[in-house]
């Protein structure tokens, strides 16, 4: 069936298939593999894009229902080849260790900064609860993010 | 697969009563990771997420479609501390109360302070209108309830009397992300303690004989609170599964009615 989604600001209409979540249809039909595929239950975040303002895992999106939906993915958050600076802040830190997690964590952590500018450490710590890094990288990922918000630990 | 999106709640009851098999789609945190897994394929999604009367939120009526992320906000005291345990933000951004009581999960976060509150389940259908069930009659079992084919949960009705001392807790292997091992809502009021359990029974359950046996003490002592938590453990009704064991149930069952009940009391 068909839906107009607006990804990254640009309005595009797919043909979607039932029971496809909006994730497959990112990585397989927008050519947008920086949202990640790993759980499909919800459970690591690793999908983490910006749905209709909320934060949320794609892969628990039906892809039918996003019709007239607006959609940010990673690939959204760089201007004109700048980095977003919770990708900067991440880069300084080296809080990138194998980079399979490192898109949801982005996205989720932008998300908090545009809601929040200027989370505590225990805001922080929340808002990236739904991301798991199985390398365990937490500790830089989270002086990243310290850094960025001016919050020091 | 057919697809329709109801924009409106005449559209939804219209499209349940042609298409009573329609399996309904709300916040997806339940249903896409069954569809993801296949173990579920349905063939006809009904989707309620542009339905704007289910997003009404109330302290008497709590809109089907209202997101954890709203009662952990704005919810009754004990309803926002289950929903803040409720997955990760982006669950709670995307699941809804209404998607928990019609999945009506032995583990969901928001059941046992429905019972607690001694709320009804409002649910609509084109052909009959609106039923307001008890909360003692909606959950009959392992996710089966006694909404009809035809019909859609619309809110959570709560009595205009609930008490605002309310407790909840759960216990999990981690803090973040975890389905419940064991939940608990303590509510107190003028008439006593209302216990509340979730995951230790094929529904939600009330620990009637543990109210009974503190709601005759004058006071609450330690003696009267070792007594609780043991019929507590005693009259819960878990079974060992993949996620803990009969007897660790009934041991964190007691546990943390009790120290629901304590922190009802500061």
């Amino acid at each position: 069936m068909n839906v107009a989604i607006t990804i990254n600001g640009d309005e595009r209409s797919l043909d979607v298939r039932g029971h496809e979540s909006l994730l497959n249809v990112l990585r397989n039909d927008l050519d947008l593999p920086g949202t990640k595929d790993a759980c499909e239950q919800g459970e690591c975040g690793s999908c983490t894009v910006i749905f209709d303002g909320e934060s949320v895992c794609s892969c628990l999106v039906m892809a039918a229902d996003a019709d007239g939906s607006s959609v940010t993915t990673v690939e959204g958050l760089s201007s004109d080849g700048e980095l977003h600076p919770v990708q900067e802040a991440m880069l300084a830190e080296g809080a990138v260790q194998c980079g399979f997690c490192t898109p949801g964590f982005v996205v989720a952590g932008s998300h908090l900064l545009e809601t929040n500018p200027h989370p505590t450490e225990p805001e922080i710590r929340e808002a990236l609860s739904g991301n798991i890094c199985r390398c365990t990288g937490y500790g830089s990922i989270l002086r990243a993010f310290e850094t960025v918000t001016g919050e020091e630990s | 697969m057919d697809f329709f999106a109801a924009h409106d709640l005449d559209e939804a009851l219209a499209a349940k009563a042609d298409h009573p098999d329609a399996q309904i789609l709300a916040g997806g945190t339940d249903l896409m990771v069954e569809i993801n897994l296949a173990h579920h394929r349905p063939s006809r999604v009904l989707s309620l997420r542009r339905v704007g009367e289910i997003q009404e939120l109330s302290d008497r009526r709590i809109g089907a479609g209202v997101t954890w992320a709203r009662l952990e906000r704005d919810g009754h005291r004990g309803l926002a501390q289950a929903a803040r345990t409720v997955g990760s933000p982006q669950i709670r951004a995307a699941g809804t109360i209404g998607g928990n009581v019609a999945t009506a999960s032995p583990a969901g976060d928001g059941l046992p302070w429905i019972i607690a509150a001694e709320a009804s389940i409002e649910v609509q259908s084109k052909e009959r209108g609106t039923r307001t069930i008890p909360w003692n009659e909606f959950f009959v079992g392992v996710k089966r309830t006694s909404l009809a084919v035809d019909e859609v949960v619309t809110a959570v009705v709560v009595p205009e009397d609930v008490p605002p001392a309310q407790e909840f807790a759960k216990v999990g292997t981690r803090n973040a992300m975890v389905i419940s091992t064991v939940s608990c809502v303590v509510i107190r009021g003028d008439d006593g303690f209302r216990v509340a359990l979730g995951s230790v029974a094929t529904t939600p359950m009330r620990a009637t004989q543990a109210e009974e046996m503190i709601n005759a003490e004058s006071t609450i002592s330690d003696s009267v609170l070792d007594e609780f938590a043991r019929i507590v453990s005693a009259e819960v009704r878990p079974i060992t599964d993949h996620r803990s064991t009969e007897s660790y149930r009934r041991h964190a069952s007691g546990v943390l009615a009790r120290r629901l009940v304590e922190r009802s009391l500061r």
